[in-house]
């Protein structure tokens, strides 16, 4: 709860901040607006003012303000939410001085935190932000039971404070093989992976106990790797849990029950095979890029898993994941793009990158869909967002335009 | 009793074009490639060979006629860079290896070869990896219906198996010895190499012939012309590196994945290579590849270079490639050197040109089925046709499994004939 309030209040003081930056009035003028809060709007217009979203709707029933800065495109959207990426702590050169996505020296170091890892200048950030992501959900990757937290934050800015939205936003773990150790190093089976977990979680539990039945002075000294895990048991952090095959998605599953924490299954190549099982227990899934490879834990994976989550009704989000060669990076504007194409409905494919991302992050006050209050992060097209020959040509971010190199 | 052989692997390669009776594609858009494009055209088709193309086809009275209505047909997409089938070339006893082949390690039942016709693939390049200098004789495959590498195989006129070579520089091949350490080495090691095989081959045919080293033997037909190089370089001075070899030995060579080449790309044009590129979702993943860009492929034809892309599979996947060539055009390439860049041009590459690579009289039946613009994501890769043989549908649930992954969709695959002898049974 503490930490909570202390998250609300760093919020508070950084968009105000950030407010009072935003000074400039912009209109948008378009052809086409993907609200992702309505219908779309036809010969439509965005008015800007302090980063802010003052006026949505048809040019003509708006009044648009004398003077301002006049943008124009054929298609507007939300700005671009990647659910689940590790950009800013994964550089380009893939060398190992800039990849601090993975920590190895140990299973489960749920303490590491994202912000202190996150290179603001990373040219990937620049890439998928050129290309229309304007809030990232990054953090520490797949590789380890637990390999740390994830934090979100815009895609702008020099310093890992500016846009930050959440410093600790989830608690990256991962179960299967792509999570065992290295050489004789635990876990070396999924059956280990599930006892280090709980015995972990049990400690943890123990130690909240500790905490709120010490006498005043009392306290246990402050272990910062269980505090982390007293955030997910007393609900305020989701364990995301990658996992692939249906029967480690399973377990996340028991283990969810076991412990009674939120969980976020991320990956999940294998849904597919239990939707009913994701769907009664209440877990969004943010599934692996449509376009992952389909070898390995994903050599079942499918094109077509988006569309099964979406009818099902399970809540989804689509992200650009981990890449340990290239492409360094994915960009969710195709990974979306290729699930519309594979038959999931063009408007619920756009929500899996804006506003069902926004939800499932717990952002979806400020960013997400285009509306009235809302923060201002817009992204420009020349045609359909989701064709190949489309170019996004201007990137909005609180107001300000961060990318004018047609992409 | 060789004859009989060559005979033998001709008919089962299927290149003596089995009798067929003739089919008629009819009321598609054609992109014949080498033409501009023909609205509700008809695509005739006899013994596994295009017999005519255009809008006043007459239609022979036996035809098989097949309605096309709405549907594009283009050539069948040419891949000159592939991995696919789990091939493994050279192994880590040294860093030149022209002994060995791909084609004694292809798995023919791999599901690679299955997704990649379902990808619109019917002509492609096996190659072994990168990481030596010389890692193996590479495999012309045509994707037919068929198990084994000699029911794929493209032959020659001689009857070999069609095939070019797998060199390689820059980081990839750097290694503990006895791999190269440094770039100047790897140079050194190569033209060593080269020179030696030089000597084997002016004397193969003298009086007193060397022993035979197969090897060389490689090499051979490396220096006459009958071998491309398909040569694996990133940064700007390794691809100069490889002009300067093909230069003082005098081979043919395509330029791979040539990631730094828009910044000599007018060398390569005055050298007259061909560059076969592949597109990237982000920059970097390894120090050499830091530059690339994905207008490179603008640039390169711009300069006058002969483009292609391919998928080098795994790192692309074999059922989008034709998004290679649309993500070109959104980075500033022309539609129809794009389209070329997926058939025609990488055809070039593999001397196929005369057989593959476009919709023309005479040419293989290699075609494609699509249901709407080739460079649009909303479009699918309905039929792929070989030498005649339809060899993936969509509308066939177990094939679609292959288009779209799924439950069982990367295991090895019961060859079709087994299907036919089961479904006889």
């Amino acid at each position: 709860m503490k930490s909570a309030l202390k998250k609300t209040s760093y919020l508070l003081g950084l968009s105000l901040l950030s407010a009072h930056l935003q000074a400039e009035t912009l209109v948008v003028l378009a052809e086409r607006i993907y609200t992702q809060a309505g219908p779309v709007i036809e010969a439509g217009a965005i008015v800007v003012e302090d980063g802010k979203i003052r006026q949505v709707g048809r040019q003509g029933q708006l009044r648009l303000p004398a003077g301002a800065k006049t943008l124009q495109a054929a298609v507007v959207t939300p700005g671009l939410i990647d659910a689940r990426t590790v950009v800013g702590l994964a550089g380009y050169l893939n060398q190992p001085h800039d990849q601090d996505q993975l920590e190895t020296s140990a299973a489960m170091q749920p303490q590491l935190r994202a912000l202190d890892a996150f290179n603001s200048r990373e040219r990937l950030v620049d890439w998928v932000r050129s290309l229309g992501v304007t809030t990232l959900h990054t953090g520490h990757g797949p590789g380890a039971l637990i390999s740390g937290q994830t934090m979100v934050r815009k895609s702008h800015g020099n310093h890992v404070d500016d846009g930050m939205m959440q410093p600790l936003a989830m608690i990256a773990a991962q179960l299967g093989p792509g999570a065992f150790g290295a050489e004789n190093r635990s876990p070396g089976t999924r059956s280990k992976q599930i006892a280090m977990l709980r015995q972990q979680l049990i400690k943890a539990q123990e130690y909240q106990q500790k905490q709120q039945q010490a006498e005043e002075g009392k306290a246990p000294a402050r272990d910062l790797e269980l505090e982390a895990l007293v955030s997910v048991l007393d609900g305020s952090t989701p364990l995301l849990i990658t996992a692939y095959r249906e029967q480690d998605m399973q377990s996340a599953l028991r283990i969810a029950e076991e412990f009674g924490i939120r969980i976020v299954l991320d990956g999940a190549a294998e849904a597919y095979l239990m939707l009913d099982a994701i769907k009664a227990a209440q877990v969004p899934v943010i599934l692996h890029p449509t376009m992952a490879r389909q070898f390995g834990e994903l050599e079942n994976a499918s094109f077509t898993t988006a569309q099964k989550l979406h009818q099902a009704g399970i809540p989804f989000a689509l992200q650009s994941g981990y890449e340990r060669y290239v492409p360094k990076t994915r960009v969710v504007l195709w990974e979306a793009a290729m699930a519309a194409a594979y038959g999931l409905p063009y408007e619920v494919a756009l929500a899996a990158i804006t506003i069902d991302a926004a939800r499932i992050l717990g952002i979806d006050e400020r960013v997400g869909s285009i509306a009235v209050g809302k923060d201002a992060d817009l992204v420009l097209y020349t045609g359909d967002p989701f064709e190949y020959t489309t170019q996004v040509s201007q990137v909005i971010i609180n107001g300000q335009l961060v990318s004018t190199e047609a992409h | 009793m060789r004859r009989i052989a060559l005979l033998l692997a001709g008919c089962l390669a299927g290149t003596l074009h089995a009798q067929q009776g003739p089919q008629a594609f009819v009321g598609a858009t054609l992109l014949p490639i080498d033409g501009p494009a023909i609205t509700n055209g008809t695509l005739l088709v006899e013994d596994g060979l295009i017999r005519a193309i255009g809008t006043n086809v007459p239609i022979p009275a036996a035809a098989t006629v097949h309605r096309m209505d709405g549907k594009v047909i283009m050539p069948g997409l040419v891949d000159t860079h592939s991995h696919i089938g789990q091939v493994a070339g050279a192994d880590s006893s040294a860093p030149i290896q022209p002994d060995v082949r791909a084609l004694d390690s292809i798995n023919s039942r791999h599901a690679g070869l299955m997704k990649a016709k379902a990808g619109g693939i019917t002509t492609v390049n096996v190659m072994p990896g990168s990481g030596h200098l010389l890692s193996g004789q590479t495999n012309y495959l045509k994707l037919r219906n068929g198990s084994s590498v000699e029911a794929l195989a493209i032959r020659t006129e001689t009857g070999a198996m069609a095939g070019g070579i797998k060199m390689a520089n820059g980081t990839n091949p750097l290694r503990a010895s006895p791999f190269p350490g440094t770039r100047g080495k790897a140079a050194a090691l190569m033209r060593a190499q080269l020179v030696a095989a030089k000597e084997y081959c002016d004397k193969k045919d003298s009086e007193a012939p060397p022993p035979r080293h197969i090897g060389h033997d490689a090499l051979c037909e490396v220096f006459s012309g009958e071998r491309i190089v398909h040569h694996h370089t990133h940064r700007h001075d390794d691809v100069l590196t490889v002009l300067r070899l093909a230069d003082e030995f005098n081979f043919r060579v395509v330029l791979h994945h040539v990631s730094e080449g828009a910044l000599v790309a007018d060398a390569i044009a005055k050298a007259g290579v061909a560059a076969s590129i592949i597109h990237i979702d982000s920059p970097g993943g390894k120090l050499e590849v830091m530059n690339l860009l994905p207008d490179n492929g603008k640039v390169l034809a711009d300069a006058g270079v002969l483009l292609a892309y391919h998928t080098d599979d795994p790192i692309t996947d074999s059922r989008l490639f034709l998004r290679s060539a649309a993500m070109g055009v959104r980075f500033g390439l022309d539609r129809e050197t794009a389209l070329r860049s997926v058939t025609l041009n990488g055809a070039k590459m593999l001397d196929l040109q005369e057989r593959v690579g476009s919709l023309t009289v005479g040419k293989d039946a290699d075609f494609i089925v699509l249901s709407g613009d080739p460079l649009s994501v909303y479009t699918r890769v309905e039929q792929t046709w070989v030498e005649g043989v339809k060899v993936f549908d969509l509308a066939d649930p177990e094939q679609a499994l292959f288009a779209t992954g799924g439950y069982g969709a990367g295991r090895d695959q019961v060859a079709s004939e087994v299907l036919q002898l089961e479904a006889a049974q």
